[in-house]
């Protein structure tokens, strides 16, 4: 799950993490009382949405104007920028070309900035730790300076049965070319994040840039954290946090039936269990040359009412023009699903060809049942068959 | 032979009575695994499906003699279940859970690498040598006893593979599924050098998905070997949008190696016979066998 840069802040300043005076707002004149009470000589409006590059983004309705970041010298400037900013679409690279609609602005106090370092902390696979990424090149994309000078990318890794060590933030501070006090300064922006990680189990936190002031203090001047989905039910209060706005409301549906979908851009629509073998399935309709309108694994365990919900998520795209289910049942059993999908069929109107390959556990008897179901269903033997035959049969109606 | 369990290996269920508990080992039974209890905290001295059901691990080890160890407890739950068995020696623990926090996972890690227990999963379909013992949630009937030794970290790409090689007439010595989750047991190395060392593993199949650099370790260690073993090859995820997991600081930690290209190239050049297509794992691998590719 993630969370906006304001709450993120909010979260880690409870774990001493030093950020500015800054205020949440909704609209134009929300903006105006908020940069008034935070006063000084000039102040910040950050669009607040789900993804980075916010600042070089632009919005869709003014290409070459400013991006989703601005100062503001005076509180009416600030509510102008809320203006143009709040309802509108900011484009970025991390939002694809359809954007997202700004609908909370974070009016935040000016800082002024010597460096801007990186830091980010997250579960490393091949460790099985916790490591620590710090770079002296922050504010700009991380992913650009691991590709262009790998070099300048540090890392830590903490040992799980010790915990992060002060020395190894020292140590970090020092690599990272930092002097007096803000060593001692650094220490309590690694303690905040670390501990902010392991309390609330976040699948990220990333503090970039993460400013040094000319004063040698340090200042998280954005903050992006993410939760693992898996650990949030120790954590019901990070529930509050959520932002439906943000998030696609056919992957929110499918969330609520406890499914792990995906909306593409193509026109087969895929329901498969295994997250693997939903990708190999995406892989195998490219290959015969169409494309996937979604990434959808129903899971080990599904009941029929999720296997339904699921099928009524493919069938409600509009831009289908054809169903391909692939299950090869383990847990998951077939006469299970093709009972599910007859229900789901019945009840939602079958408006498109639907091809199903099922296999493993009760096949015969799920086959069965959807030969006697009375719908126009395809079968099909197996994967490649499949894939073939939904082809085939879209194209066919197509022509026709 | 084969790796790791075999007609003699004995195993408990932990979350023995339970509803997946229950299922899956009745299904162990039937397919002739030698089950010998469980474990269900505050029923212990109870009999379920003929066996002894046990309050703790410890108690099952003591009662009687304990190969291997399969997880069914449910998430929040699982990684506790996991130290109980690494704590009690059980020599081979099976981690079938689906959704453990990672965090509890990263703590697992660090227990289980300094004990003598070996993990497989969490969040697998388990391991099974055919015709002697399966222990986990596979489909038994789409298996056969051969010398196709298959590893993989999608459960139902595994089932894939076993279809397709069973389909074309081979069989499997071993199918091991070492689960999706990012901090997990054994990996592609581990279970890959246990079938080159296998003397009736004659070829392998190993299926990798995107995220991660396990499969280019795994393919970095058969040409290292320099096994003469022909292995084959697959990577889900090649369409798949890219940063939709981990985010941006995900692909730091590994310069760009986590996607498929970058991993098939990786499998290409240690002499893997990448399979493009998943639907032609099986094929693919009979016609390196027969010489045809």
């Amino acid at each position: 799950m993630n969370i906006h840069e304001y709450q993120a802040k909010a979260l880690l300043k409870g774990f001493g993490m030093p950020v500015l005076d800054g205020r949440v707002v909704r609209s134009p004149d929300e903006a105006l009382v908020a940069a008034r009470a935070i006063g000084g000589p000039i102040v910040v409006v950050k669009a607040q949405i789900h993804a980075g590059g916010r600042g070089a983004g632009h919005f869709a309705d003014d290409p070459g104007g400013k991006g989703g970041v601005r100062l503001a010298r005076t509180p009416d400037d600030a509510q102008q920028a809320a203006v143009a900013m709040l309802d509108s679409t900011l484009v970025t690279r991390q939002t694809g070309p359809a954007g997202r609609v700004v609908r909370r602005l974070y009016i935040e106090a000016g800082c002024e900035i010597a460096r801007e370092l990186y830091l980010s902390l997250l579960v490393d696979r091949a460790t099985g730790r916790i490591v620590i990424v710090a770079s002296q090149d922050g504010g700009m994309a991380i992913e650009d300076v691991a590709a262009a000078t790998p070099e300048r990318i540090l890392k830590e890794s903490i040992d799980p049965a010790i915990g992060l060590s002060d020395y190894q933030a020292r140590t970090l501070a020092a690599r990272l070319d930092l002097h007096g006090r803000s060593i001692r300064a650094f220490t309590t922006v690694l303690r905040a994040a670390y501990e902010a990680f392991v309390s609330l189990d976040a699948a990220i936190v990333e503090i970039n840039p993460l400013v040094v002031t000319g004063s040698g203090d340090l200042v998280a001047l954005d903050a992006k954290m993410s939760f693992d989905d898996n650990a949030l039910f120790r954590h019901p209060e990070l529930e509050e946090l959520r932002d439906e706005n943000e998030e696609d409301p056919r992957e929110r549906e499918a969330a609520r039936h406890g499914l792990a979908y995906v909306g593409l851009d193509g026109t087969i629509g895929c329901m498969v269990n295994g997250a693997g073998l939903a990708m190999a399935t995406m892989d195998i309709i490219k290959m015969e040359g169409e494309e996937p309108a979604n990434f959808l694994d129903v899971g080990g365990g599904a009941s029929r009412e999720r296997v339904a919900a699921a099928f009524r998520i493919v069938l409600s795209d509009q831009k289908v023009r054809g169903i391909l289910v692939n299950i090869f049942g383990g847990i998951m059993r077939c006469d299970i699903i093709a009972e599910a999908i007859v229900a789901a069929s019945h009840e939602t109107g079958l408006r498109v060809p639907l091809v199903v390959r099922l296999a493993g556990t009760n096949v015969e008897r799920g086959q069965e049942i959807l030969s006697h179901s009375g719908l126009k269903i395809i079968p099909a033997n197996d994967l490649g068959d499949a894939a073939r035959k939904i082809i085939a049969a879209v194209r066919a109606e197509g022509v026709a | 032979m084969s790796i790791l369990v075999h007609s003699d290996t004995r195993v408990i269920t932990q979350g023995f009575t339970g509803a997946q508990g229950t299922f899956h080992s009745e299904q162990a039974l039937a397919y002739g695994t030698r089950l010998v209890g469980g474990v269900t905290p505050g029923r212990g001295g109870e009999t379920h499906l003929g066996l002894p059901v046990f309050d703790t691990v410890a108690q099952a080890c003591a009662a009687t003699r304990v190969d291997a160890s399969v997880i069914y407890v449910p998430p929040a739950g699982a990684a506790d279940a996991i130290l109980e068995a690494i704590a009690a020696g059980v020599p081979l623990i099976v981690c079938i859970t689906e959704g453990i926090p990672v965090l509890d996972m990263v703590r697992v890690q660090q227990v289980l690498h300094r004990s003598d227990s070996l993990l497989i999963g969490p969040n697998c379909p388990g391991i099974i040598t055919p015709g002697e013992c399966k222990i986990g949630i596979m489909p038994g009937a789409i298996h056969r006893p051969g010398k196709v030794g298959i590893v993989s970290r999608s459960g139902t790409l595994t089932y894939e593979a076993v279809a397709q090689t069973t389909a074309v007439g081979l069989g499997q010595s071993t199918c091991v599924g070492i689960g999706g989750d990012p901090v997990k047991g054994m990996d592609f190395i581990d279970v890959l050098e246990r079938f080159i060392a296998d003397p009736d593993t004659d070829s392998i199949i190993m299926i990798g998905e995107i995220g991660g650099t396990s499969e280019i370790d795994g393919a970095t260690l058969i040409r290292d070997s320099g096994t003469r073993k022909p292995v084959v090859g697959f990577i889900a995820g090649a369409t798949a949008p890219p940063g939709r997991r981990m985010g941006h600081a995900g692909a730091v930690i590994t310069g760009g190696h986590e996607t498929a290209a970058a991993k098939i190239e990786a499998l290409r050049d240690a002499g893997i016979h990448v399979s493009a297509s998943p639907a032609l794992l099986g094929q693919t691998l009979l016609d390196v066998l027969t010489g045809r590719a």
